[in-house]
Order: C-alpha cells, then sequence, then structure tokens
C-alpha cells in the first residue's frame, strides 16, 4: 500500500531557516527517518539529518515531529492520518547546525559536571560486591540512549535559555540519582544535586518522562526520590533543630 | 519571547509557540475546572457550618472532622471544643489546613496546577509564557520541600477520619456507614501512595538486602504510588461525594438507605 504524504521539514541554518513543503511517496511499514531519507535521495539531496542505528538504540535520529519531540527512526507513519501535514523540526532547544541536526554539546558538558561513580576506599575495580536488589533502581536508568529529547522537552532549559548554566536537566539530574541511590557510591551527591545541579528548577511537570522511548519512569523514580533525598538533608527542620540543638555539624 | 522563538540564542528560527496538532490544551483545561469546581464546593462547604452531622446514624462529613468549635454539635465533637465559633472561621480550621497543604504540596498536584493554573508548561513542548522561570528554588516555592510533614499530618487526620467512620459503624449499617468507609479506605490509600511515605519506608535506603522489610514496604507503596494520579483524583471525588451525602441526609432532603440499625 502507497500513498503521497505531505511533508514540511524545516532547511536552514543558525541564522536563518523556513520550513520547506514536500509531496512524497509512503509505503507501509515505513517511519518517519524512512521519509527523510526518501526526501534526501530523491528531492532534497542536501538535508542534513543524524542517524545511525533506525532501531531506536541509539538515540541519533531526534526531532520533533508535529511538534513533539521523537526518535524518527520510531514514529510509524501508520500513526499519521494520510492526509495529515507531517512537520518535522530540530530539537528546539539546542542551537541548530544545518537543517534537522543540532548541536547537542550543551548535554556532554553537564555529562562532565557530574563527578563519576566513587567506591570506597580500599575497594579495588573488581572487588564491588553488591545484592542485585540493591542496584536494580539505577538499572532502571542505565537503559538511557542518550536521545536527549528529556532534555530538549523539559521547560526550564527550553523555554528559558539562561537557565542552562544552572541546570543539568533531567538526563543528568537522573544520572545523579543513579549514582546516590548506588549501594557502593561514597560520594555526597544531595546537596550538589540541589546547589550546583539545579535540582530545585524541577517543577515535576513529567515531560520529560512522556517523551522518554526507553519509557524510564524519570520522575517518579529518579527525580522525586532525589527530590526526597535533599529534603532528608537540607529542608528537615526536625533534623535541623538538633542540629542547632546538639551543634552537630552537616555530615 | 521565548527561548524557542528567539534569534539570539542559534535555535532553528520558528516563531510558533508550539507545532504540536494534537489537543494539548484538553488536558489542562479540564484539570483546570475539575479542582476549580472542587474547591469552590470545598470551601462553601466548609464555611456553611450546617448540615455537617447526622446524630441519629452518627454520620460526621470528613470537611467538619474533627469538629472543634464551640459552634459544633456536642455530639459531633469527638475531641473536644476549643475554637470560637466565628463565621470565618470553619469548625475543623484546625486540620484542614493541613490537608490542603498536603494536597498542594503533593507531586502530583503539582504537576496539575503548574500545568493547568500557571501553565509552566501547559503541555509539554509547548512554550510556557512567563518571561523568567526559577522553578522551586526559592521562596514560596521552596516551600514545596515540606510535603513530608504534612504527609505526616495527612496520616493522622486519617486516623480521625476512619474514627469517625467506625463510631459511624457502631450504630447501624446504612448506606451512609458504607460510603463513609469507602472514603476513608480511598483517604488512606491516596495518603500511603504519596512519594514521601514511598521514600520514608524505604526509598532513601541504599542497602535493600539489608533491610527486608524496609524493601517489601517500599515495593507495595511503590505498586499503590504508580496510581498516585488516579487516587488523588478518586479522594477529591470520595470526599465530595461523602460530604454530599451527609448533607443531604442532614438537611433531611433524602432518608439514610438503613442495612442493620
Amino acid at each position: 500500500m502507497t500513498h503521497d504524504q505531505h511533508f514540511r521539514v524545516w532547511r536552514g541554518d543558525d541564522e536563518k531557516g523556513e520550513l520547506v513543503d514536500y509531496p512524497v511517496e509512503v509505503n507501509e511499514g515505513e517511519v518517519v527517518l524512512d521519509i527523510i531519507h526518501r526526501l534526501q535521495a530523491t528531492q532534497a539531496q542536501d538535508m542534513a539529518v543524524r542517524w545511525n542505528c533506525k532501531a531506536g538504540k541509539c538515540g541519533s535520529c531526534s526531532v520533533e515531529i508535529n511538534g513533539r519531540p521523537r526518535l524518527a527512526c520510531m514514529t510509524r507513519m501508520s500513526t499519521f492520518d494520510e492526509n495529515e501535514v507531517i512537520t518535522v523540526t530540530p530539537l528546539r532547544t539546542f542551537p541548530v547546525i544545518r537543517d534537522l541536526v543540532t548541536d547537542v554539546s550543551f548535554n556532554y558538558t553537564k555529562a562532565r559536571e557530574i563527578p563519576s561513580f566513587a567506591p570506597p576506599e580500599g575497594v579495588e575495580p573488581g572487588d564491588y560486591r553488591m545484592a542485585q536488589v540493591d542496584v536494580e533502581r539505577s538499572q532502571e536508568f542505565r537503559k538511557c540512549i542518550e536521545c536527549y529529547l528529556c532534555q530538549n522537552t523539559c521547560h526550564v532549559v527550553r523555554d528559558h535559555e539562561e537557565n542552562k548554566e544552572n541546570f543539568a536537566g533531567p538526563r543528568y539530574l537522573m544520572r545523579i540519582a543513579e549514582l546516590d541511590m548506588h549501594p557502593l557510591d561514597s560520594a555526597d551527591r544531595q546537596k550538589a544535586a540541589q546547589e550546583e545541579h539545579g535540582l530545585g528548577y524541577c517543577n515535576i511537570t513529567k515531560c520529560c518522562t512522556e517523551v522518554c522511548p526507553e519509557h524510564i519512569k524519570i520522575t517518579d523514580n529518579a527525580l522525586i526520590p532525589l527530590k526526597e533525598r535533599v529534603v532528608d538533608r537540607k529542608y528537615d527542620p526536625l533534623v535541623w533543630l538538633g542540629s542547632k540543638i546538639f551543634k552537630r555539624g552537616e555530615s | 519571547m521565548s527561548s524557542t522563538t528567539d534569534a539570539s540564542t542559534g535555535r532553528a528560527q520558528i516563531s510558533a509557540r508550539t507545532l504540536r496538532t494534537d489537543r494539548w490544551w484538553l488536558p489542562p483545561l479540564l484539570n483546570f475546572a475539575g479542582l476549580t469546581a472542587w474547591v469552590a464546593y470545598a470551601t462553601v462547604r466548609a464555611f456553611q457550618q450546617d448540615n455537617y452531622y447526622v446524630a441519629e446514624y452518627g454520620y460526621l462529613t470528613p470537611f467538619y472532622s474533627p469538629c472543634f468549635s464551640v459552634g459544633c454539635i456536642p455530639e459531633a465533637s469527638h475531641f473536644g471544643q476549643i475554637l470560637p465559633d466565628v463565621w470565618w472561621l470553619p469548625y475543623a480550621a484546625l486540620t484542614l489546613p493541613f490537608l490542603l497543604l498536603f494536597r498542594l504540596t503533593c507531586y502530583y498536584y503539582r504537576k496539575a496546577y503548574y500545568r493547568a493554573f500557571w501553565l509552566s508548561p501547559p503541555a509539554c513542548a509547548v512554550a510556557e509564557p512567563h518571561k523568567r522561570y526559577t522553578g522551586e528554588t526559592r521562596f514560596p516555592l521552596l516551600g514545596q520541600n515540606l510535603h513530608r510533614y504534612f504527609f505526616y499530618a495527612a496520616a493522622i487526620i486519617s486516623v480521625i477520619n476512619t474514627y469517625d467512620m467506625v463510631l459511624a459503624f457502631t450504630e447501624g449499617v446504612g448506606l451512609g456507614s458504607i460510603i463513609l468507609l469507602i472514603n476513608v479506605v480511598a483517604l488512606w490509600a491516596y495518603t500511603i501512595s504519596c512519594h514521601s511515605c514511598r521514600s520514608i519506608v524505604g526509598g532513601r535506603i541504599n542497602n535493600f538486602s539489608k533491610h527486608p522489610s524496609r524493601y517489601k514496604a517500599w515495593v507495595y507503596v511503590s505498586k499503590l504510588n504508580a496510581k498516585h494520579m488516579q487516587l488523588a483524583w478518586l479522594t477529591l471525588g470520595t470526599l465530595a461525594f461523602t460530604d454530599f451525602y451527609v448533607m443531604a441526609v442532614a438537611a433531611g432532603w433524602i432518608t439514610d438507605l438503613r442495612i442493620v440499625g
């Protein structure tokens, strides 16, 4: 079964650009990335698009399809009406390089700002021992394919460029939660999450969870538990009162 | 101007606030309507100071429990009368603020009202209208971090609601007492499914293998927690319906369907 579909693809660079209309053939079983490749092959040979695995595992082909952040390789054409206009744009939170390709280095910067796994003193690699039940919470977060759809959708940086400096974004706050929940990690993550990585900016509106192609419960299983751990540490009035009465320092 | 339409950021120049073509505006609109209607009803009832107790069957509406005002019907005051009887003070003024704050700081309701009332954001990938955003980093929204203390208060109030329900059953069994029972079960489910509860019972520890009972509790609360949104709306419904039923019986609009006694 084949039909023609009306595609509108954003073409341009960091200075200017526009939505360009393309009538294009669509075959049964195809995904949006197939159609973008057909446009490259037939009508727009210079159209830039980042892609790799075509299996939803590399996280390269993140774009916005009819305004919704999606993986182009995992968005089936059969989910659209044949008469529907399909609009494909680059991620709107990151600087555009060309056409559908954006510069996602913001995310690499944020990744580098988070101290890596810190095993207890005296425990060497190869000597780590832990029960499965203790690490399986963190393993959910390891499913992340780093497509940055959550980082792109989060309104904290999507709508407010000025917050990029102080906010790590859901993907990297989830990384902090992963390490903080790890039974062998000995670094102090909680204060840093609030004071250095901007956990307080998150108002738990759950868009990161809505767009995650790996269906990771980012908000419920990472961000809210991390917020609660920060409350344990920073905002618990009983702990504060105890520290005043007994003059205990923060530990 | 939102960053998504700001030329200086190097982003793709797209002037539209959103390119979404689905009905993204419907969920926030429904939330706005539902929460506004509920708050309006609850406010009217909390200040009405009438038709809150059915002495014959021991039905006390949760909106007036515990009834601490000297204006309360004496049989409805299970824990004494210490508040003055003035029109601007609800009879359950000692507990209602805690229940309000428990729901106001609830992680689900925060999502609902940030989206529906503050439009921050109204829906995913739809630009919010505000120029600046600081989230929950400063006063007053920094106070959202006190949620767990309102959770403790809500748990105590749920015990009081349970006591009221048990007292109603000592007068026999009627449709009203069954409605009170359903409301109490729903309130407990909502309270226990709270994200703070999930953290307190076990989420805060890193070695589940050393705390098997806390791990079991965490698994149980996690299952309930996955339904927190549904339970939040269910309890708004059971609270309003229970209150309305007690009001209708107390006012004589309907007679209670009695099963035993």
